[in-house]
């Protein structure tokens, strides 16, 4: 290495006539070469009799910096620990000035946090009471959020028009390239897996029916519900969180507007307005890109297929994914305002309130999907 | 609005036996103070005393543990949904960093409580807007983004915003951070300009001495380690009283007064 010329420092230590330990230090003490370690001065010490005071001898010192201002601290506390006087007077003036800044303020005891290790099964109960806290905040927030849509269907909720258009706007016309992107690929990959399996039957016809039952009953829905909570929902969550580093939900409190009418209202229309149109949109989109493998790669005449399809898909499967998405929309969009809201007063924290907003609304949503599921086999939909 | 002259000396804000915590952990306790109209207030304490805190609860965006604040004699702390709406529109306040709505620029920040509480037509609170602006000296900035303006000026739009509805109780939370010498000292003119002009009754979150003594009338400081009041006055009268306690005296001195304190003033 380069830096090998920069030598390190060496140490050496040595007894006095009078029983004083002397540490004799030589050449860089510098953080960037290293600092040698301090086993030496312990073995000093160990061995007997007790030194009667420690001194440095520094005459061969080259450059120096916090490197050796811990060594020294070090050699102080071993010392103090066997009660040997140090003899601060043998080290250079500016070192004995750092050491005294050190030491002027007593370390505060209580300052440091308690940090001992807990058990697994202290961990675990810590971990559920946050489950269980997390679980009654959410039910809280749900309620207040209904509670939201009673003020605003008396008319006494109050937000700005231009809001609401502005982020119905963000949830829905800004949205369509990725849910376009995504739609079509999922229609694509169903359709080409699909397409290889029926293939062997002879049975390539029933790909239409395949895509087009899998998109509109559920995946158009779940996978534009994801598409939002990646892109929406962590915007909420971010942009409540950032307005609560920035004291503006303090604003709004203080001037007498409720955060929950002002903020968490209008997003939630938004999403919910906007989930089924773009519902349809993918759903759309979906068919499209399996047509593609259909007619393609699969040589099925176009009326063929689009016929084959809609001959396959009920109108109760449209509606079905559509009030899904719906239902989807109101879970992302209270999940992203709810840890938007919880948001703690630091960068850091906004940006773990936009991954924990992320989070939520998936799960939120996969668990809806599983509802879904069973509720429409018992109803026979 | 209430006229400077026939309300002075009356009591405005009245703090009763306030005590703060979070939890187990106490933050102040037994806060007693009166605020009288036409009072510059000054809450003052060293970084981390609570004065934020005291402020929080005082404008009701944290519940005391026990005590009641009140705004003429109403209690604020202990009143309904309706009630609170109602004292909320009585006094306005400014945050530390402007606390201005991002999204909307400077005219429309200034214009929200307006088109909330009154019946003004959108041209006329805009008219009022800009009215407020050009008090805090943004005149021709009504349009006007957050983002596009500097630090000082949010805090000014941020007063001009506080005012919208001429309250008569304004709140600062620490005016000076963060801003230059001068223009923390423009802030301070325009608090005491506020005050004069419109009779408001001001209070105060600093720590900044010069802005202390230039515009306070009346005071409290507030202690960590005894967690309550423990001067109470015109600073400049607790400057001069020799029985004042030893802590304020270091503090409203920035600690040449006193000497003895280990490690205070470490001369090298």
């Amino acid at each position: 290495m380069a830096e090998a010329a920069r030598k390190r420092g060496d140490i050496a230590v040595s007894r006095s006539g009078d029983g004083t330990l002397v540490v004799r230090l030589a050449g860089a003490w510098t953080l960037d070469t290293g600092v040698p370690p301090i086993t030496d001065v312990e073995q000093a010490f160990a061995g007997s009799p007790k030194p009667t005071k420690v001194a440095f001898d520094l005459a061969d010192l080259g450059p120096w910096d916090s490197g050796l201002m811990s060594f020294v601290i070090r050699v102080g506390e071993l010392a103090a620990e066997r009660k040997v006087p140090l003899d601060e007077a043998t080290l250079p003036e500016g070192l004995r000035r750092l050491l005294a800044l050190a030491a002027r303020v007593p370390g505060q005891k209580d300052a440091r946090h308690a940090k001992r290790p807990d058990s697994w099964l202290a961990r675990v109960g810590v971990a559920t009471l946050d489950a269980w806290d997390d679980a009654q905040a959410m039910l809280a927030f749900v309620g207040e959020v209904t509670l939201a849509f009673g003020r605003l269907a008396r008319g006494q909720a109050r937000f700005r028009a231009r809001d609401f258009w502005l982020l119905v706007q963000q949830a829905g016309a800004d949205a369509l390239p990725i849910v376009t992107l995504i739609s079509f690929l999922v229609g694509t990959i169903f359709a080409f897996v699909g397409a290889v399996q029926l293939e062997r039957f002879g049975a390539t016809i029933y790909v239409a029916d395949l895509v087009g039952i899998a998109v509109v009953r559920e995946m158009g829905a779940v996978m534009t519900a994801i598409v939002m909570a990646g892109r929406t929902g962590a915007a909420y969550a971010a942009q409540l969180g950032t307005m609560k580093v920035t004291q503006e939900i303090d604003a709004l409190t203080t001037m007498g507007f409720s955060a929950l009418d002002f903020l968490v209202l209008p997003r939630l229309l938004a999403l919910c307005m906007m989930m089924p149109l773009l519902c349809l949109y993918s759903d759309a989109l979906g068919i499209l890109g399996g047509s593609l493998i259909g007619i393609g790669m699969l040589h099925l005449p176009p009326i063929t297929y689009f016929n084959q399809t809609f001959n396959a898909v009920a109108i109760s499967d449209l509606t079905g994914g559509v009030v899904k998405a719906s239902v989807y929309g109101v879970l992302v969009a209270i999940s992203g305002c709810l840890r938007g809201l919880q948001s703690g007063s630091s960068s850091s924290a906004v940006g773990d309130a936009a991954t924990s907003a992320v989070v939520t609304g998936i799960v939120a949503i996969i668990v809806a999907c599983g509802i879904f599921a069973v509720a429409f086999y018992i109803l026979g939909i | 609005m209430s006229a400077p002259v026939d309300d002075a000396k009356k009591p405005h804000i009245t703090v009763e036996d306030l005590t703060i915590a979070y939890g187990e952990r106490v933050i102040m306790r037994d806060l007693t103070f009166t605020v009288n109209h036409g009072d510059v207030f000054i809450i003052m304490g060293a970084s981390g005393s609570g004065k934020s805190t005291l402020l929080r609860n005082m404008i009701g965006l944290n519940e005391p543990t026990k005590g009641d604040v009140k705004y003429d004699g109403e209690s604020f702390t202990h009143a309904d949904e309706a009630g609170r709406q109602k004292l909320l529109q009585r006094f306005g306040v400014m945050y530390q960093g402007g606390a201005l709505f991002s999204s909307m620029t400077l005219a429309e920040n200034v214009g929200l409580p307006l088109g909330e509480y009154t019946t003004l037509s959108d041209a006329e609170i805009r008219e009022v807007a800009t009215l407020k602006l050009a008090l805090v000296g943004l005149k021709g900035f009504e349009d006007f983004f957050p983002a596009e303006i500097s630090g000082g000026m949010w805090k000014r739009a941020g007063i001009a915003r506080a005012m919208a509805l001429d309250p008569d109780i304004l709140f600062f939370d620490e005016p000076s951070a963060g801003l230059d010498p001068i223009s923390s000292r423009q802030l301070d003119d325009l608090i005491l300009e506020l005050r004069e002009s419109l009779g408001t009754t001001i209070v105060v979150v600093t720590h900044e001495l010069p802005s202390i003594f230039a515009i306070a009338t009346n005071s409290v400081f507030l202690d960590i380690e005894s967690k309550t009041i423990i001067a109470r006055g015109s600073p400049q009268a607790m400057l001069e009283d020799p029985k004042t306690n030893p802590k304020v005296r270091r503090f409203l001195t920035r600690g040449e007064d006193d000497e003895q304190h280990e490690g205070s003033g470490a001369h090298g």
